[in-house]
């Protein structure tokens, strides 16, 4: 039962995040500081949920050929540097991954 | 051109290449969330009431880890935090719109559908009919979301662990995050806070992610500030782009374009 009030109200807190200044501030004008901070919300927060999904092996960190995920993420986050394109980031890092697994298993 | 019609499918098309992440995201919600042990009915309903699939994957982690739920709260908000970011920058096109419109859409700004929406936002040209091409955008995403999650469900312990299906979202955030950095106070930003949540990483509650978004944020504008020439620019006129580049990208105020 708490888990549910739980995930209603993490829909509703998402849901109002979403909504804040469409409709619920769209009145006001938005105070410049508060744009500055806003701007490097995404980056700062998905970089600090990428980063650690890349670098970890089991909880500690591994930057060796025996975690391919680093490398994997690096070739992406090049083909995303360079090209823009979301198919192809996905498609070579997830390949990579795949490539990278099969030769360690071998 | 124009037409509500032209501008849902075109919405729709310029989304497609961004559910080739999400199929494999959602597919692995479903199939983790039942590993962590949550119903399947709670994983479904989160898909529908929550909609954001990092904050959610996240959750069921913590929720199977037994952390208390005002932390899973907290960390769920700071998760979805960027959102305010993407509301704040869309407002001003969607102010002519009629309060429906401004009740739907925002269900369903993600990421994903952002990156398109803004980028078609400031393109030049006639631009009465643009909610249509959010609305395409956004309805294939969530039609993509949720049948993910079903799937996941059902497939289960079917989706061999070896497949890495999980990585389908740093991938996505990688090709959504690295165009976006433009300035050097961004890569600051971006990398310090990368790096204090690997050193946090072990730290209890999930805080790691609090403490490098703070970092990552003060870091971001102490260098904005000191480095910064141009104060940044927020006229949100967005008719600069007659950009050529593809247009998935998670382009945050494009216009104050400046070279590092």
């Amino acid at each position: 039962m708490m888990t549910w009030l739980l995930i209603i109200g993490i829909g509703i807190a998402t849901y109002g995040i979403r909504l804040s200044f469409i409709t619920i501030f769209s009145k006001r004008e938005i105070p410049p500081f508060v744009l500055r901070l806003l701007r490097f919300v995404p980056m700062v927060v998905l970089s600090a949920i990428i980063l650690p999904q890349l670098v970890l092996l089991n909880n500690s960190l591994n930057l060796t050929l025996a975690n391919p995920r680093w490398i994997a993420g690096l070739l992406a986050g090049i083909v995303a540097w360079r090209t823009r394109n979301v198919l192809l980031t996905i498609v070579v890092g997830m390949v990579a991954l795949w490539v990278l697994q099969a030769i360690l298993q071998s | 051109m124009t037409t509500p019609r032209a501008e849902f499918f075109m919405g729709i098309r310029d989304e497609l290449p961004i559910l080739l992440g999400t199929i494999p995201f959602g597919l692995i919600y479903g199939v983790s969330a039942r590993s962590f042990g949550t119903s399947p009915v709670l994983t479904q309903a989160m898909s529908l009431l929550v909609f954001a699939g990092s904050a959610q994957f996240v959750t069921v982690q913590l929720l199977g880890a037994g952390v208390p739920l005002a932390v899973i709260l907290l960390t769920a908000i700071i998760i979805n935090l960027r959102h305010a970011l993407y509301s704040a920058s869309l407002a001003p096109y969607l102010k002519p719109l009629g309060f429906g419109w401004r009740i739907l859409l925002p269900y369903l700004l993600t990421d994903e559908v952002y990156a398109v929406t803004i980028t078609h936002y400031q393109q030049p040209g006639p631009g009465a009919s643009r909610h249509w091409y959010f609305l395409g955008a956004g309805l294939v995403l969530w039609s993509t979301w949720q049948t993910g999650t079903a799937v996941g469900l059902v497939l289960g312990a079917h989706i061999p662990a070896s497949w890495s299906l999980d990585f389908a979202l740093p991938l996505t955030f990688i090709a959504l995050v690295v165009p976006a950095l433009k300035r050097g106070a961004d890569g600051i930003a971006a990398g310090l806070a990368g790096i204090v949540a690997v050193l946090a990483a072990g730290l209890p509650f999930n805080s790691g992610l609090l403490i490098a978004t703070f970092v990552g944020i003060t870091a971001g504008m102490f260098f904005e500030s000191r480095g910064g020439k141009q104060p940044a620019n927020h006229e949100r006129e967005g008719s600069v782009s007659s950009q050529t580049e593809p247009v998935q990208t998670l382009l945050l105020y494009p216009e104050e374009e400046c070279e590092q």
